[in-house]
């Protein structure tokens, strides 16, 4: 248990830190999005059309970006050997990590999502179902990141490898995620997709450290 | 260690050599079939079997396409055994098979959606729709060109064999849920006019050509597979070979 | 910080048999027996290319030997070999945007330490006035005492140490000496990988390149 507090305390005190963290990610967010209406044109009605699938893209490349130095950097600095050594099992571990990473990226943006969704013309009714599907979703993010950035732990320009191996495997939680927000939109009931969300992320959460462990292990081996 | 007189085929195959004194012995027999299938069952689709009433003649991409479909999930589900041979049973074969496979299956995969792509075109007038069952063997195709980009990353194939199998294993359990979301998605999103490829109703006619097709291209898959797996075998042998030769020469040399 | 004892000393050993090596398809060793009892710290040496750290880190359980077995007799049977061993490589373990009482802490709280012991073990390596400092401005000496504090923090019968001596001064080196007796003294055992005298009783394993 100290273990799994030691590593969560660890990655928020570095997040500070090194500043990578909480606010550079929003930033990341706010960027993406604000880019969108220079590529496809200041016409606010297709802009709030597609809002729901820019911010849950936006989410989606926000997340993964910090993903490949999340094991990589502890790699090189050879702290994965502690972290096969702690007294708590890899995989807890590990669902730590992804956890705090989650809590300084996946969290935040769940929480501004809706303040950026305004700029984006997005209907007042789907702000809070935004939000809800942003938390209930972006863990199963984090997760199958988490995989990927286990594989390519100790590869030299892992990050593009893992984008490849793991948007793939985000297609569900984006489907769910963004229809939520559509039919929010529209004005229809967003619960099905909302509970296939949710099952994603549950799912993710049983399969994720356990493959991430096994891939840790063996791509280190 | 076993010490049993005749240990079972399985574990002596586990011995290259074993390995590729069977792998020699099947060889040619399943070229010949390969071909001969697929002269039948090309000869039957292009020639005996007849048009579709609604599809004229283009309902003949489907010999071609179709089985690809099939071959492109068969070989991802080979994978899988392949990757649990090797994580579990740590049979040497396992990897190899696995690391062999999964460009052929790409392959396969890459065919269904370039024949989808062609049969698209005049059905409906478009090369590529977002057709649910198109876009999850979209899907699946980037998986393959996923695993494919891991085992290119990884230099040592003994070393990284297990995390490609772990790979491919969270894989297969993805695939169902993405196929999944993609059909629920597909229904959200249907367009108005849809032609859906190889409805349940196809003609006897149309049936024999298409599975001695499917005969064909699975034989094929074991032809490549047996000459990629013997391949890959030689190119691990060749790099063993030159370490040797270099260590011995380090060691005349001198230098160590 | 001294004489620490562990659950179990006496009774603890560690039996390796038969142990074959490769790396790539490089046989770096094979047939290589090693025993090791609680109280006894063993020498590895060894030219380079040698295996030592291929060695040490099959010992940790990083990677598996292609034959041979690995046994810990003594250890309880429900815990775990990993949970038993402080391993040391070439690499700190530490982060440098963190500073040296952060980093141990992080090591106190994931190894199974008690984190009040932190300033006691950075004295114990004469880093003790660095702890607030980030890593990053630490010299690689001084960044090897802060890593070697880690030992003492959580304290865990087995020390695999590959090289801890590389950028130490002599003071330093005698200080591991020091620490590696204490610990012996204690019950521990350890195993280090240097071509450097430690300077106490040690036993010692020669590994050589397979004559072919």
């Amino acid at each position: 248990m100290s273990a799994i507090l030691a590593v969560i305390r660890r990655e928020l005190t570095l997040a500070r830190r090194i500043g990578a963290g909480v606010e550079l990610g929003i930033v990341f967010f706010l960027i993406l999005i604000s880019v969108v209406p220079f590529a496809i044109g200041a016409d606010q009605k297709l802009i709030g059309r597609i809002a729901p699938a820019l911010l849950w893209l936006a989410a989606l490349l926000a997340t993964l970006l910090g993903l490949d130095r999340l094991l990589q950097a502890d790699e090189e600095d050879g702290i994965v050997d502690h972290l096969q050594l702690a007294e708590t099992p890899l995989m807890l571990v590990l669902a730590a990590k992804a956890l705090a990473h989650w809590l300084v990226t996946g969290l935040p943006l769940s929480l501004v999502a809706p303040l950026l969704g305004l700029m984006l013309a997005i209907e007042p009714q789907a702000m809070l179902p935004l939000s809800i599907s942003l938390l209930i979703g972006t863990p199963a993010l984090t997760l199958i990141g988490l995989i990927g950035a286990s594989l390519t732990v100790s590869l030299k320009r892992g990050g593009l490898l893992l984008s490849v191996l793991v948007l793939p495997l985000s297609i569900p939680t984006l489907i769910f995620g963004a229809t939520v927000v559509k039919e929010a939109a529209a004005g229809r009931a967003y619960s099905t997709p909302l509970m296939l969300l949710a099952g994603v992320s549950l799912i993710m959460l049983v399969v994720a450290p356990l493959a991430a462990a096994g891939a840790l292990r063996f791509a280190r081996n | 260690m076993e010490t049993a007189p005749k240990p079972s085929l399985w574990l002596r195959l586990a011995n290259p050599a074993a390995f590729n004194a069977l792998a020699n012995v099947l060889l040619w027999p399943l070229i010949v079939g390969t071909i001969a299938a697929f002269g039948y069952g090309l000869y039957g689709a292009f020639m005996t079997s007849p048009a579709d009433y609604q599809q004229g003649e283009t309902v003949r991409i489907m010999y071609i396409h179709v089985p690809a479909a099939w071959l492109s999930l068969f070989v991802y589900a080979g994978m899988a055994v392949s990757a649990l041979g090797t994580l579990v049973f740590r049979h040497p074969m396992a990897d190899v098979a696995q690391k062999a496979a999964a460009p052929v299956g790409a392959g396969f995969t890459l065919i269904c959606l370039l024949t989808g792509s062609f049969w698209g075109k005049p059905m409906w007038g478009t090369w590529w729709e977002w057709d649910a069952r198109l876009t999850s063997v979209l899907i699946l195709f980037l998986i393959y060109l996923g695993i494919i980009a891991l085992w290119r990353a990884i230099d040592e194939p003994q070393r990284g064999a297990r995390a490609v199998a772990i790979m491919t294993l969270v894989g297969a359990v993805n695939l169902p849920i993405i196929k999944f979301s993609v059909d629920w998605w597909y229904t959200l999103h249907q367009p108005a006019s849809v032609f859906r490829m190889g409805g349940p109703t196809i003609d006897r006619a149309m049936l024999t050509p298409l599975f001695v097709m499917g005969l064909a291209y699975l034989l094929l898959y074991l032809v490549l597979l047996i000459v990629r797996m013997k391949t890959e075998l030689m190119v691990r042998r060749i790099e063993r070979l030159q370490i040797v030769a270099a260590d011995k020469q380090a060691r005349q040399g001198g230098s160590r | 910080m001294n004489g620490t004892s562990f659950p179990h000393a006496g009774e603890m050993r560690l039996e390796a048999r038969n142990l074959m090596i490769r790396r790539g398809y490089r046989l770096l060793f094979e047939g290589l027996d090693l025993d090791l009892a609680a109280g006894e710290v063993l020498q590895l040496t060894g030219p380079n290319g040698s295996g030592k750290s291929t060695l040490m880190r099959i010992l940790a359980g990083f990677s598996q030997a292609d034959a041979g077995t690995i046994r810990w007799p003594g250890l309880e049977e429900d815990d775990e070999p990993a949970n038993a061993l402080h391993y040391h490589g070439h690499r700190e373990g530490l982060r440098e945007a963190l500073t040296p009482a952060e980093n141990l802490a992080f090591a106190a709280g994931l190894l199974g330490g008690d984190a009040g012991s932190i300033p006691d073990a950075l004295d114990a390596l004469d880093v003790g006035p660095l702890a607030d400092l980030p890593v990053q401005v630490l010299s690689a000496g001084q960044r090897r005492r802060v890593a070697l504090a880690r030992l003492l923090v959580a304290p865990r019968p087995v020390w695999l140490l590959d090289e801890p001596l590389a950028a130490l001064d002599t003071a330093g080196q005698a200080l591991v000496g020091r620490l590696l007796a204490e610990h012996a003294a204690a019950g521990g055992m350890a195993i280090v990988a240097t071509h450097q005298p430690l300077g106490i009783d040690v036993r010692h394993l020669a590994l050589g390149g397979i004559p072919s």
